[in-house]
């Protein structure tokens, strides 16, 4: 609890689970999952280091802007997923391949 | 063992077990539903890497903000009683090949332990020296944020609209 490392663990668990989730769901609402789980796992890491390594509180800003991104990037998600499901009906990636070929 | 480190392993618990639900469950609800409980056990966390300012956003922000987000998504773009369409997974020995991989590669990285840990830093409210850090250090990516932001807002706005221009 006042060390480094099972702060770093739960981050590198998470953020293989994140991995995971985004290889295995088709639903694109799913895959934004993973990558939420993902920005956290790698907040989480920014703060730690920010508490026990760094002498100031840049990992805590840095971890603010990554917030602002995550929150961005679910809005202009969902807004595209959203997009696709009116004109196909469908939110399963596999199915959308109209640019191949 | 402490109490302190007691509610500490429970949390880190907690949080690790509701990720693993998002990741592995069948049926999307269940696992935007885990990721509520994910969110909350990382703003516990965050309050023992004493982050008060950062946990309460944490919980503002990707409870209130991002998970009803992605609530609306799962609700408008799935029939929700459809067990059928919802078990759909690309192949299994693909995705654990690919987290296998990842985790290899953390593995290796966190068993150096490279970091010079210092003693950890005693307890003092943030929410004062972020505001100073952000207003001062960090002032041109704050604005591009808040132009990055403006943009998302316009954007999101233009492409989930109602398609009626064309007739």
């Amino acid at each position: 609890m006042n060390t480094l490392m099972p702060y770093l663990i739960i981050g590198a668990i998470v953020f293989t689970l994140g991995i995971f989730t985004i290889l295995s769901k088709k639903n694109a609402v799913g895959i934004l999952m993973g990558v939420e789980l993902v920005l956290n796992s790698v907040n989480i890491n920014f703060i730690a280091f920010a508490k026990f390594v760094d002498k100031g509180l840049n990992g805590q800003i840095v971890a603010i802007f990554i917030i602002i991104l995550a929150a961005a990037e679910a809005a202009i998600a969902l807004a595209i997923i959203l997009n696709i499901y009116r004109s196909k009906t469908t939110v399963d990636v596999t199915q959308m391949n109209e640019m191949k070929n | 063992m402490e109490m302190q480190e007691v509610l500490f392993y429970a949390i880190a618990a907690f949080t690790v077990i509701s990720a693993g639900i998002v990741a592995f469950s069948n049926k999307i609800i269940y696992s935007a539903f885990a990721l509520l409980f994910t969110f909350f056990g990382f703003a516990g966390l965050y309050v023992y890497l004493s982050a008060d300012f950062l946990a309460v956003t944490q919980i503002i922000i990707y409870v209130g903000g991002i998970l009803v987000l992605i609530l609306f998504g799962v609700l408008m773009t799935q029939k929700i009683y459809d067990t059928k369409a919802l078990t759909a997974h690309n192949s299994l020995w693909l995705s654990v090949g690919g987290g296998l991989f990842v985790a290899a590669i953390i593995a290796a990285l966190l068993s150096k332990n490279v970091w010079l840990a210092g003693t950890p830093k005693a307890f003092t409210p943030t929410t004062e020296a972020i505001g100073k850090a952000i207003l001062g250090h960090y002032l041109i990516p704050f604005e591009i944020a808040s132009i990055l932001l403006l943009g998302a807002l316009i954007g999101a706005v233009y492409l989930a609209r109602a398609e009626d221009k064309e007739k």
